[in-house]
């Protein structure tokens, strides 16, 4: 079986797109870090609780984006494959 | 040949792409119309719908309300109290705004649930989105702040007379829409491939299950990011409103 260069370039891809959704770490932690703390505070003030689930809600989804840039890595990677 | 390895796995029904349905010339373009369309135009029909016979039903607005009266104003009184919380003094500027995209983005993204693929999915729709609402900050900027206001803005660590920082803010200006939309297109996206996935790999086994997975994927973080997408909107344009004395 022989192995092309676009074979080659189309393994690779594949491996980058796995390495690219490493950094769904990075957010994993912010994400969980950010939940812990509004968890607490909750359990200090528990009247503001909407207030603090919108705040949490929104640092969160800031903390996600570059999450989803790994993602978005390597969905092109895989899907529109730019270096083929 | 690409698709080598996943069709002899099986799974030639994975579909989670965007289809043209056909193609036209304009000024020697191709112009393609695809499912992304189709989807939104399904999406508007329903709201525009819904809010004829809501103009219809409010105009004859009774003292008592009934089911359909209440809904719309639990939908309009939700919608002000969301935009009031975050913009204050400045919220009836905007409020019709954010009312109108709040229920657009939210009906694109829980239009997944009705089989349709979402068009906030697609990233010519998310950036649009995100255009928009860099247009209004700066619009707003422009009406409300004094140019030396925005140009000490720009240079913000540093005194106005030394632009060193001037190319960071606004690089950090531009990134606002870029990462807007990113955001909205990317969840959107992974929620409709993991499904995609779902049923094409396991087309065998997923019978009653994925429901759940519907519910999270569409519904709950659909709401969250239509959420995340109107406050950063009025976020940013509060701030470019509100001139610093």
């Amino acid at each position: 079986m022989g192995i092309t260069g676009e074979d080659l370039i189309l393994a690779c891809s594949a491996i980058g797109a796995g390495l690219a959704v490493i950094a769904g770490i990075g957010p994993g932690i912010g994400q969980g870090i950010a939940a812990g703390h509004a968890a607490a505070a909750v359990g200090r003030n528990p009247g503001a609780r909407g207030e603090i689930m919108s705040t949490m809600l929104l640092g969160q989804a800031v903390a996600e984006t570059t999450g989803l840039y790994g993602l978005l890595v390597a969905m092109l990677l895989l899907f529109v494959k730019p270096l083929v | 040949m690409n698709n080598a390895i996943l069709l002899s796995s099986g799974a030639d029904d994975i579909d989670f792409m965007i289809h043209g349905l056909f193609s036209y010339e304009l000024f020697g373009h191709t112009v393609w119309i695809t499912t992304s369309h189709v989807c939104i135009l399904i999406v508007m029909l329903t709201l525009i719908v819904f809010a004829f016979i809501a103009n219809r039903k409010l105009k004859r607005a009774a003292e008592v309300p009934d089911t359909f009266q209440n809904i719309t104003e639990l939908i309009v009184e939700k919608l002000d109290g969301i935009v009031v919380g975050v913009m204050g003094k400045n919220a009836s500027k905007l409020v019709n705004y954010i009312s109108t995209i709040f229920i657009f983005i939210l009906m694109s993204n829980i239009s997944g649930l009705f089989g349709l693929r979402p068009p906030t999915a697609d990233y010519g729709t998310t950036l649009a989105l995100g255009l928009i609402t860099f247009f209004l900050i700066h619009i707003n900027q422009f009406r409300y702040q004094k140019p030396k206001q925005i140009w000490r803005d720009m240079c913000s660590p540093l005194p106005p007379w030394l632009p060193i920082w001037f190319p960071i803010n606004l690089i950090s200006e531009i990134a606002v829409p870029i990462s807007l939309s990113l955001r909205l297109f990317a969840n959107v996206l992974s929620g409709t491939v993991m499904i995609a996935l779902v049923y094409g790999l396991l087309s065998k086994i997923a019978v009653i299950w994925p429901a759940a997975l519907h519910v999270y994927f569409d519904l709950f973080s659909g709401a969250i990011q239509t959420y995340v997408f109107c406050m950063l909107t009025m976020t940013y344009v509060n701030q470019a409103m509100d001139a610093e004395e």
